[in-house]
């Protein structure tokens, strides 16, 4: 038996998939094919994969430890302000990494207030640049991402599993061995593996904070054996190696994780008795209270010493947010238009291939897309030329995961509810797209725009590798300030690039609740 | 005429095996036990599923293989018959196919519709801000514009009390009467059938059989439906 209550064939979404998956694979072979293996590894490789692991370990490990009692905290109690902190969760997720760092820096750096009351207190200062600094930046900015995705943990659990247990007089101590472990050793596995993935590709964190024989990621290395040795065959066999590891460690992800951390339905707490005694309550007090202040006083101390540089910025700083606002809006186009069709595909349910070709974007990194692109493009013309562009469309497939993840639970929604109404009255292809899908995906679309364009805006990362200095967009224009120990200028650029970030994304979404509203 | 042929169409493991010949202009009621094929059938007949053998066809003109939309049915489901982001003349207007921008004289046949179904003036309403009853005159008003020869309806009104059932089971009747269309309703409530019915159609034990004239049947059914009708 054959249905056919579908009012579209998918036809676009698989061809833009395969399209996808052999750009990819070419720019691999590309890469692969200028790899000199002979070469071998030098003693600094060893240590860059060696740190690469290292870190990725540790920051994923640390992330999702200390996310268990905030979420647990979050779960279970009801308080004013629950739902900013949990929306204030989500804000690391868009806020440009190149701006992060600059927070931690002042409140971490050699003149921050920690360092200041360190001295103080007749310590030494601490000294936020190598491995350790590394690794902080990046549970500053997983930690709330943990949270959320153990948060959904919680809310997981039936709640007629917690009537029972008050019914059966369970303390704090039975419900976390009862109840709450079995749950994390489902979901805090998922955590930490979606973790590792992202840390295991970081590039501007280590660029900014890392560097040197200790800590050095391999896609800074990449970065180096391109930028300053003009190695292309080692910047190749290093791209190799990250594929490899990247790989792997996101198909082991994908097998222990099914969730995105962006589900809504958070907002009202568990109802979860026996667990209201004073020592549960002070814990919780304590997780919420320091992930809060862990994530507000860099910001706040941040913004509150760069916002009066905003009006001084130099002409460049200006040029390079025009780029930055450009790239961002054409790789969001560029996004959507991809992972509609993509979503399409998926939700009518015919091959996880197609949901495979959507993660392309976490497997490939962006500096050995590059990388592979570099070595296309530099026989024929002067890859500097392309700088923008290439960023245009590298950008817009790190946002195609998210993206596709976002859409294809709600186009399958919406073809299980209106498909047949559509095809009975011949709404199908182009007209159902137009009349049906994209009304009633407004809301998601609009929130796919949103995390887009933030994420292009924030980006460092295949520009380097492409701009000459007249080129620059924002971030890179950042670093490059700070390279240059103008911190001042950088601290203000960073918040000219926060307002840019965060207001592309509560423009899109906005525009896209508000059409959404029926 | 409508002419169901040795009709067979597998799902999984389930067979419907399907004969009827429904005179034009005539008003049939689908009954049988829940899970016995009732909706398989109508989605077959409008083009949802594929049948395995065997033929339909209307006036003499095959309908198989034919698009769902092009074949001379209209058809309103057991729900989700408008689309809740457009306003109702917009749902009335898709009646009009392939989501065509409306012409003047399409928005008076809009109206005259919306008239007919007792809901003049609520172009502009959205169906969230719409009772259940309203929703499904909406629906009827869009099939009234449709003008297809055949009319199915795979229990659109089961939501519905029974006071709003009944009225709109009549509202049915009044468009079928002026329109001569053939209605095709599934129905698991013989009360339904004691209504509207001309004849009968029975889905049981992987067959559909038309039983003629409705009105004796129901008061002196046959054993299968004695069995249903308990």
């Amino acid at each position: 038996m054959a249905d056919r209550a579908q009012p579209l064939s998918g036809r676009s979404g698989t061809v833009i998939a395969i399209a996808l998956a052999v750009a990819v694979a070419v720019t691999f072979a590309a890469v692969a094919g200028r790899a000199e293996a002979t070469v071998g590894l030098s003693a600094a490789d060893w240590a860059a994969i060696r740190f690469t692991l290292m870190q990725a370990l540790a920051s994923a490990f640390i992330s999702t430890a200390l996310a268990i009692p905030v979420a647990r905290a979050l779960a279970r109690r009801s308080f004013v302000g629950r739902n900013a902190i949990i929306t204030l969760l989500g804000a690391p997720f868009i806020l440009p990494v190149v701006v992060a760092v600059m927070a931690l820096l002042s409140v971490f750096g050699r003149n921050g207030g920690f360092n200041h009351a360190m001295v103080w207190a007749g310590f030494e200062p601490f000294q936020i640049y190598g491995a350790h600094g590394v690794v902080i930046a990046h549970v500053f900015f997983n930690l709330p991402l943990a949270t959320r995705l153990l948060l959904q943990g919680w809310f997981s659990i039936p709640s007629e599993r917690f009537r029972l247990a008050a019914q059966l007089g369970f303390g704090p101590a039975e419900i976390w061995r009862v109840i709450e472990f079995p749950m994390l050793a489902r979901f805090a596995p998922g955590a930490f593996a979606v973790i590792l993935s992202i840390c295991v590709t970081s590039f501007a964190v280590a660029l900014t904070l890392g560097g040197g024989p200790r800590a050095t990621t391999i896609e800074l290395a990449i970065y180096q054996a391109f930028r300053f040795d003009f190695d292309l065959g080692r910047a190749a066999l290093l791209g190799l190696i990250q594929i490899t590891m990247t790989l792997a460690i996101v198909i082991a992800a994908l097998g222990l994780s099914r969730q995105d951390g962006f589900g809504g339905g958070l907002d009202r707490p568990l109802t979860i008795w026996g667990v209201n005694g004073v020592g549960p309550r002070v814990l919780d007090g304590v997780a919420i209270t320091s992930v809060v202040l862990g994530l507000l006083v860099p910001l706040a101390s941040y913004f509150g010493h760069a916002l009066p540089g905003v009006l001084r910025l130099p002409e460049a700083v200006w040029w390079a947010a025009a780029a930055s606002v450009s790239v961002a809006l054409a790789s969001t186009a560029l996004t959507i238009s991809l992972a509609l069709p993509i979503a399409v595909r998926a939700a009518l349910g015919r091959g996880t291939a197609v949901e495979l070709a959507g993660l392309v974007g976490l497997v490939a990194s962006p500096l050995v897309i590059g990388t592979g692109l570099f070595i296309m493009i530099n026989p024929w013309i002067d890859p500097a030329t392309l700088a923008l562009p290439v960023t245009v469309v590298v950008n817009a497939l790190m946002a195609l995961p998210f993206a596709a993840r976002v859409l294809i639970p709600a186009v399958r929604d919406c073809l299980a509810s209106y498909g047949r109404l559509g095809v009975s009255l011949g709404l199908t292809g182009m007209a159902f797209v137009r009349v049906v899908l994209l009304p009633r995906l407004a809301g998601r679309l609009g929130f796919c725009a949103g995390l887009a364009a933030a994420l292009s805006m924030g980006d460092l990362g295949v520009v380097v590798l492409f701009a000459d200095p007249e080129t620059a967009t924002l971030p890179l224009q950042m670093a490059r300030l700070m390279g240059a120990y103008r911190m001042e200028d950088a601290a203000s650029a960073g918040l000219l690039l926060t307002f840019l970030s965060f207001g592309a994304f509560a423009l899109f979404d906005g525009l896209g609740r508000r059409y959404a509203g029926d | 005429m409508l002419v169901i042929d040795d009709l067979r169409i597998r799902q999984g493991a389930f067979w419907l095996n399907a004969d009827a010949s429904i005179p034009a202009g005539r008003r049939v009621v689908i009954m049988g036990p829940s899970g016995a094929g009732k909706s398989t059938l109508v989605a077959a007949l409008a083009g949802f599923v594929t049948p395995d053998s065997g033929r339909m066809t209307w006036q003499g003109q095959a309908l198989d293989g034919m698009p769902p939309a092009t074949r001379p049915i209209a058809m309103l489901f057991q729900d989700g018959n408008l689309f809740p982001h457009l306003n109702v003349a917009q749902n009335i207007a898709l009646g009009f196919g392939r989501g065509a921008k409306p012409s003047p004289q399409n928005q008076d046949q809009i109206g005259a519709a919306l008239a007919q179904v007792g809901l003049t003036g609520f172009e502009n309403r959205k169906p969230a801000s719409l009772s259940g009853g309203e929703q499904s005159r909406v629906a009827v008003a869009r099939v009234l514009v449709m003008e297809r020869p055949i009319l199915v309806l795979d229990e659109p009104f089961a939501a519905l009390g029974p006071a709003m059932r009944i009225e709109m089971l009549a509202l049915v009747r009044k468009i079928l009467d002026q329109t001569g269309a053939t209605l095709l309703m599934v129905s698991h409530d013989p009360a339904d059938a004691h209504a509207i019915a001309e004849d009968l159609i029975l889905v049981a034990d992987g067959r559909a059989v038309l039983l003629p004239d409705a009105q004796a049947v129901l008061a002196d059914p046959p054993p299968a439906l004695a069995t249903y009708l308990g």
